[in-house]
């Protein structure tokens, strides 16, 4: 039987790891964001071998999940939207009920989510193993800073891929939506295209796409920041390489949400 | 064993200055105290992890030339103290000092350039797996010089030749032998020319005869450089093969049991298992070529 006194233990210790946890990402960011930095000053001190790697690693390689995930969600959404809007004889709607929810929310939050499962697990599982085989050790005893060797290539590559990505996703899962629009409504193109124009503003693709580069920035400091936490067994990769999923799909969806109120109540994006 | 062993001092520490309980003095060594400073001069050092202290109050220098060899049970501290050493953790207490200057107490910049100072060859390699042997070797020159490609690419080479595996450039590391990342180890811990080498287990799982090889290579490195090297090691034939001296560990007195000549140690030590550690390899002929034997 666990005494009171044991929970409030318990408590205090998930409160001081939590404190540590937090201490040592602010820490990784600050650390990040330096070696960003100098990336910008000295461009040719970027290793642009690794860049050009990771770029098709996130990009290029990420494209057919995305293609079929996004397509599916646009198809789903459709659906469900039509099922419900016919009842009240809606359907012209439903070109900017999808527009709008695939461009800000839907396209930026999946994209995302399967770009952690891909990459920010990658970056984890290549960071720990590296960890493990004493590589970050010797990166530091040769004086070289392992965010600017390791996270800088990561980071560019993914802000520059995951926006893309976002792009090509909004369109996919768009062409998805059209297509129950048809099948179920016998909706031509040029209808759907002019509903969806009235509806849609060019500013809601900016906004998923900028909120995009927000979430490329999450998953590849957490992905990396719990790479450089793994312990010293091959067990601690696979719990780094879950935790670094698990934390950054939270934070992705904090700072989905987080963004959602800047962009509709200080940009009045939402009207 | 007295207090003197537990804690020993600068003094003690040295191989002519003998802790009090080893009645002669040990052999083949030069005074300890010196007006240049130490390759590495260790000053009353504890280290362990969180709460719990591995090794406490340590003190000893380790002049510049020197190979030696940091020896003990398993679990008794040893690469913890070769990573505190080279900066990786921070000490519970006391100060390290390379070439006079404090690892310990330096702001991240100063670190690094004391670490690039040095050179380390880790147990495992540690070769990084996505670039080619002469990448790796390489990549300390283009990071922290402003040496040219073609300056890098001849000194590259260079090292690679010195440790036996030029022909190997495109290689990568998982295409090669134990034996042979091992050199790759060492050739990537010699690129920025250092007069300091940290080898971890150099030899470990390795077959004795490149074992005997890789020993020769670090014979050769130290002959061609003059650097100072620090090994942890447990491979006897290696250790009175190439050391000139031996710090002895243990877990039991977290500190220092013994420092002096490997042969001398062997068979001269007042510390019963010292004498027993050194001797459990079997017999070491302790003839005038070995460079830690006794006269």
């Amino acid at each position: 039987m666990k005494s009171p006194t044991d929970s409030v233990i318990r408590c205090g210790d998930m409160i001081l790891q939590l404190k540590e946890e937090a201490v040592s990402l602010v820490s990784f960011l600050g650390d990040t964001t330096a070696a960003m930095w100098e990336g910008i000053c000295h461009p040719k001190r970027l290793r642009w071998k690794d860049f050009l790697f990771y770029m098709n690693t996130c990009g290029p390689d990420g494209l057919p999940i995305t293609i079929m995930i996004s397509a599916l969600m646009g198809v789903v959404l459709a659906y469900q939207a039509e099922v419900q809007s016919h009842k009240y004889g809606a359907d012209n709607f439903l070109p900017m009920v999808i527009g709008c929810t695939i461009l800000r929310e839907l396209g930026p939050l999946m994209v995302a989510i399967v770009a952690t499962g891909r990459s920010g697990s990658a970056f984890a599982a290549e960071i720990g193993t590296m960890k493990i085989s004493e590589e970050l050790d010797a990166l530091r005893t040769m004086g070289i800073r392992p965010a600017r060797f390791l996270v800088v290539p990561k980071m560019w590559a993914m802000l520059l891929m995951l926006p893309l990505l976002t792009a090509i996703g909004d369109f996919v899962g768009c062409a998805g939506g059209y297509m129950v629009m048809k099948t179920e409504l016998g909706m031509p193109l040029d209808v759907f295209l002019r509903l969806t124009q009235q509806g849609v503003a060019v500013k809601y693709f900016i906004e998923g796409i900028l909120k995009s580069v927000v979430f490329a920035y999450i998953i590849t400091l957490t992905g990396c920041w719990r790479g450089f936490r793994t312990g010293s067994d091959a067990i601690a990769v696979g719990r780094s390489t879950t935790s670094a999923v698990v934390t950054s799909i939270l934070f992705i969806v904090l700072a989905d949400a987080f963004l959602a109120k800047i962009f509709t109540v200080f940009y009045g994006w939402g009207s | 064993m007295t207090d003197e062993l537990l804690q020993p001092t600068a003094e003690n520490a040295s191989p002519v200055a003998k802790p009090e309980t080893i009645s002669e003095p040990a052999p083949a060594e030069k005074p300890a105290v010196s007006a240049t400073p130490a390759a590495i001069e260790v000053r009353g050092l504890s280290i362990g992890y969180g709460r719990r202290v591995v090794l406490e109050n340590l003190n000893f220098r380790i002049e510049p030339g020197q190979i030696v060899t940091i020896l003990g049970g398993s679990g008794c501290g040893k690469s913890t103290l070769l990573k505190h050493i080279i900066g990786l953790y921070k000490p519970l207490a006391g100060d390290i000092l390379i070439n006079g200057r404090s690892i310990v107490n330096a702001n991240p910049e100063e670190k690094r350039s004391i670490m690039s100072e040095f050179g380390v060859a880790y147990q495992g390699g540690a070769l990084f797996r996505s670039l080619n042997l002469a990448e790796n070797i390489a990549l300390p020159m283009e990071e922290l010089t402003n040496w040219s490609r073609d300056e890098i690419r001849k000194r590259t080479s260079e090292k690679l030749a010195l440790v036996h595996l030029d022909g190997f450039e495109n290689y990568m590391p998982s295409d090669l032998s134990g034996g042979m990342i091992k050199r790759a180890a060492f050739a990537r811990a010699l690129a920025l020319d250092p007069k300091l080498l940290f080898f971890d287990e150099p030899s470990a799982g390795l077959d004795p005869l490149t074992s005997d090889m890789l020993d020769n290579v670090i014979l050769e490195i130290r002959e061609k450089t003059h650097a100072t090297i620090m090994m942890v090691t447990h491979e006897l034939p290696s250790i009175f093969r190439v050391s000139d001296r031996v710090i002895m560990l243990s877990a039991e007195k977290k500190g220092v049991v013994d420092d002096g000549a490997p042969a001398y140690l062997r068979d001269h030590s007042a510390d019963d298992y010292v004498r027993s550690f050194l001797s459990r390899g079997g017999t070491f002929n302790s003839n005038d070529d070995e460079p830690g034997a006794a006269p």
